[in-house]
This record gives structure tokens, C-alpha cells and sequence, in this order.
């Protein structure tokens, strides 16, 4: 899965798609996993880093990571 | 190491619409209910269940005393008699008869409770169309307050008097037009019609009833003051009439109940803690109409209230749980707590404030809160903005102390443990939650449908 070419990600946790002009926010542990999946990172590498950094569970992680890449779609922030 | 880590929260994205109102409401701003009355949320699950109803001692008798307070400090004679239908958890009763509030009743099952409860004869109001014969003979031979609700009742309160050779103690209860929407006219007798100054001539020339009061209950969750201000007035009015054709003096003017809670109503444009009335406004309107009214000083009847949901609404809180975090096609947020519709009736009615009960950030999702029942009509709160919980997480949901501990529905799962935090923080169950047995016990399956085979 890849993220679109003109989509902006500010550290602070907002993206600005220039073809729409729609903005959205992030929190936290959003803001990192679409900043790695920018990076072209896949769900192995975002896990473990997530992980390391933060206090949960594999279990825990993907459930909300697939909830989270639901959300990215609908918004067509994705290629394909 | 874990200790140096940070804490997760669930990843989240939210598309930001300029200048576009939000339905789902402004941003979060306020704090996690942690404890009630002292007593940590989470503890009281521990030893006591998921869900769970929490009922604040000191809540009740503080909205009361600031209540009494209002109408005392401008009326001289006010009575509080507690409308047993909003909640007649009988611990929830006898902290309202502990502050010195009669009971009103209206059924013979309430009646029946409040005598249990030790409240005296003379002090239970009785309202209500359904009265059944061993009803009202129980009430007058215990001189209570019967509340007239149609001509079929008076003339059966007529034949029972004769009988029994004994003089019940009655009112009527006027419905009138008050200027509020919708107006009720299905319980007692109409005031602009004529039909309540027919009763109470009947009552007056019949000799055998002793007329003592006179009763309106205009409405619930009634938002302007004034529409009891024309009630008192027309009550007034009777007074007068029956006094100079009479010459007989009415003991009391009983205003019902109705006034509103801080709950916000479906639909409404503001949140019910700006718009409800306080006390005193309700106070002042009943107070001045019944003062400047044509009754004579030396006849100044007994104010009688019967507040119902503005007393205790607040003291009741529904503690629950997150059971599943799902996200619906739409995109929005489903959050499933174990509170349903069946321990919730007032979710019908109102959009009920939901409150984490552990620490959250800023951050919300466009939320539906849905109940565990298998049953699409199980919906909490349709359109909410709110914090990221987590399965297991817990909620509270506040001012459910009117009408859900006595419009429950036995419906899927079963009633859970009550309990009262009384004035030194300590919790009591006031209430055992159900057992199957609770329910099973009345239920008797026929010999020949005993034996299955499946
Ligand atoms: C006769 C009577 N009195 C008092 C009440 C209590 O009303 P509320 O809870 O609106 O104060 C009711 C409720 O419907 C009622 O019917």
C-alpha cells in the first residue's frame, strides 16, 4: 500500500491533499504510522517500531492499525 | 522497560470541514468522571458489576434541600410529597421521608410501598385513574389523600363512604390550559369547561367526602415557570368559588410535578444545563399567583409539590463498560458499552451525557454508543463526538436517577446491582442485580412440554 505523491504530512499531525484541498488531523500514533508508510515502510517495520515506542500488544496494534488504514482509504489518501 | 514507554492510543484521522457545523458536536472539553462521591469508578465495578447503578445519597438531599429552600423562603406552608413512580427504590424513598417529604403514589403496588416504607396514612397522596375498590378502601380507612381522577371514581368514594361509615379525605385534579404544548387532558377534571366546578359541587353537596385539596399536574420536563403561575391561578380560583358558595376552606393546592432537569431533550438546540429553570424561578411564579390570588390571607392553603425527575435525576449515574470498538461502512466510529436501552428507558427521551471514566486526550471520533442487545432500536447516543476508549474502558453516564430504576425493561440481559454511596462515601447495594431464578421462578412450564429432545 502506498501513499499519494501530493499528500503533505506536517510533524504536528495535519495532511493537506493538493488535489482536493482537504485537510485533515492525526494524532500521535497516527501522525508516525502514515509518516512510515510515506516512507514506504509495511505493516512488519510500523509494528515494530510502534511497539518499541509504545506500551501495547501485537493483537492490539493490528486491530488498530486495520482500522486505522480503513480510514486512509475511504479517504483515498492511497494509490490504487 | 515497559515503564519507559509511552502510552498508546488507537491511531486516528479525522477530515477537518471548514466552516462546515459539525453534528456531532464541539470538541471535547472536559474530564473523565474517575469517582463518584469519593469512591473510584473503577472500584466500584470491581466489587460490584458491570453495568452498575450508582446513586449519590448527597446529591439527593442536597437538590433537596435547594428545592425546599426555594418555595420556603416565599411561601409560608410548603409540603414535598415524592412522586414514587420516578424512582420507588424504597432506600431512594426514605432519604426523601428522612428530609420530610410525603409520598405520592399511584398505584396499589406504590401505595402498598409506602406504607411499608413507614410513611403514615395521612401523608400518602394518592393520584391516578386506576384505584381499585380494595384500593380506596385501604386509603380512606387510613385517612390518605385521595386525588379524584373521574366522575366513576367519585361516586365509587361516594358508595365505599357510606359503607364503610367513615368520611374520605378527597381533591380533585384539574387539567386546565396552561399556554404549553401538549396540553393534558385525559387525567381529571377540565377547568375550562366547567366540569371541575361541577365535581367539586357534587363533592360539596353530597356531605359524605371531605374536600381537603385541590390537584394539577400540568406536564413533565416543563421549561417555562410561568405556565404554573396561571396553573396556581386557576387552583386559586376554585378556592375562591368554593369558599364564598361553600363557605368551606381548601387545605391545600398540590402543583404536581413536571419541572425540568438538566438533561438535554432529543433535538434540542441547547444543552439542558443551560436552559433548564432553576428552583427558584419555578418558586417565584407558583408563589406570587397563589399570594396576590382573591384567597384570604387567613386561608392561605398548604403548597404541595410533587417534583419528580428535578429531585433526583442528578443523584443517579449508570456506570458501564466498552464491550467492542467496531467501525461502521459509513467511516464512523461504533463504540458498543455493555448499557443498554433496557437499563436506559430515558435514552428515548433524551441525549444522555456519556463521560469516559479513566483519563483520555483531546483527540475524538464521530461516534455512534451503541447498547448490547442484539436489536437495532439499542442506540445510547446516535451522534457523538468522543474519546478514543478502549475495550474494557469504562464510561458514566450521568442524571439517570428519574424513571429508569421503574420503566426498565426486563428485555435480553438481566437487571444489575444498585447501589447508594451514603454521606460517608461508603457504597450499599440497595437493589440485588437479577438472577435467572428471578425471573424463571414465575414461570411455570406445562408437564407435557417438560420433556424435549434436541
Ligand atoms: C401526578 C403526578 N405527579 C408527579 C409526577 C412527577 O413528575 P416529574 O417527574 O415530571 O416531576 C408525575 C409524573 O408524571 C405525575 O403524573
Amino acid at each position: 500500500m502506498k501513499i499519494k505523491k501530493n499528500i503533505a504530512i506536517s510533524d504536528n499531525g495535519f495532511i493537506f491533499d493538493s488535489n482536493t484541498g482537504d485537510t485533515y488531523s492525526l494524532n500521535p500514533v497516527g501522525t508516525e504510522i502514515l509518516l512510515l508508510l510515506k516512507e514506504g515502510k509495511q505493516l512488519p517495520e510500523i509494528q515494530k517500531a510502534i511497539l518499541e515506542k509504545y506500551d501495547s500488544d501485537n493483537a492490539t496494534f493490528e486491530k488498530a492499525y486495520l482500522d486505522f488504514i480503513s480510514m486512509i482509504r475511504q479517504y483515498h489518501l492511497t494509490e490504487e | 522497560m515497559s515503564e519507559k514507554k509511552l502510552p498508546f492510543e488507537r491511531p486516528i484521522i479525522k477530515k477537518l470541514n471548514v466552516n462546515v457545523p459539525n453534528k456531532f458536536g464541539l470538541k471535547t472539553e472536559y474530564d473523565p468522571i474517575t469517582s463518584i462521591d469519593g469512591v473510584m469508578v473503577k472500584d466500584l465495578i470491581k466489587e460490584f458489576g458491570s453495568p452498575l447503578y450508582v446513586i449519590s445519597e448527597r446529591t439527593i438531599r442536597d437538590t433537596y434541600r435547594e428545592a425546599k429552600r426555594a418555595f420556603s423562603t416565599r411561601y409560608p406552608k410548603v409540603q414535598f410529597a415524592w412522586s414514587y413512580k420516578t424512582n420507588y427504590m424504597n432506600a431512594v424513598c426514605n432519604v426523601f421521608h428522612q428530609e420530610g417529604s410525603w409520598a405520592e403514589v399511584v398505584s396499589g403496588f406504590e401505595y402498598d410501598k409506602a406504607i411499608a416504607n413507614g410513611v403514615q396514612g395521612q401523608h400518602i397522596i394518592f393520584n391516578g385513574p386506576d384505584k381499585t375498590e380494595k384500593d380506596l378502601e385501604k386509603a380512606i380507612k387510613n385517612g390518605s389523600l385521595i386525588h379524584i381522577d373521574h366522575f366513576d371514581e367519585l361516586y365509587t368514594i361516594a358508595e365505599l363512604a357510606e359503607k364503610m361509615e367513615q368520611k374520605p379525605k378527597v381533591s380533585i385534579r384539574v387539567n386546565m390550559d396552561t399556554g404549553i404544548y401538549p396540553m393534558w387532558t385525559r387525567f381529571g377534571f377540565n377547568y375550562e369547561n366547567g366540569e371541575a366546578w361541577e365535581a367539586l359541587n357534587r363533592i360539596l353537596l353530597n356531605k359524605k367526602l371531605e374536600l381537603v385539596g385541590l390537584h394539577a399536574h400540568i406536564g413533565t420536563y416543563i421549561m417555562v415557570p410561568w405556565a404554573y403561575g396561571l396553573a396556581a391561578k386557576k387552583l386559586a380560583d376554585l378556592a375562591v368559588g368554593v369558599q364564598t358558595k361553600f363557605n368551606h376552606t381548601i387545605k391545600y393546592i398540590d402543583l404536581g410535578g413536571g419541572f425540568a432537569s438538566k438533561n438535554t431533550l432529543k433535538g434540542a438546540f441547547s444543552p439542558g444545563t443551560d436552559t433548564c429553570p432553576t428552583f427558584d424561578a419555578y418558586a417565584e411564579a407558583i408563589s406570587t399567583a397563589i399570594i396576590s390570588s382573591a384567597i384570604l390571607p387567613d386561608h392561605m392553603p398548604i403548597l404541595i409539590l410533587e417534583t419528580g425527575r428535578a429531585l433526583i435525576d442528578d443523584a443517579g449515574s449508570l456506570l458501564g463498560s466498552v464491550i467492542a470498538i467496531k467501525r461502521l461502512a459509513d467511516g464512523r466510529r461504533s463504540l458498543v458499552i455493555d448499557i443498554g436501552v433496557n437499563l436506559l428507558f430515558t435514552s428515548f427521551w433524551y441525549e444522555h451525557k456519556v463521560t469516559p471514566a479513566q483519563p483520555f486526550t483531546h483527540y475524538t471520533e464521530d461516534s455512534v454508543i451503541y447498547g448490547p442487545l442484539c436489536m437495532n432500536i439499542d442506540v445510547i447516543r446516535e451522534n457523538i463526538s468522543f474519546p478514543l476508549l478502549n475495550k474494557g474502558e469504562h464510561v458514566v453516564i450521568s442524571r439517570i436517577g428519574a424513571y429508569n430504576m421503574t420503566q426498565w425493561m426486563q428485555f435480553i440481559t438481566l437487571r444489575p446491582n444498585i447501589v447508594m454511596i451514603d454521606m460517608d462515601g461508603k457504597p450499599h447495594v440497595i437493589r440485588k442485580a437479577e438472577q435467572n431464578e428471578s425471573l424463571t421462578s414465575h414461570e411455570i412450564t406445562p408437564d407435557y412440554l417438560k420433556k424435549i429432545n434436541v
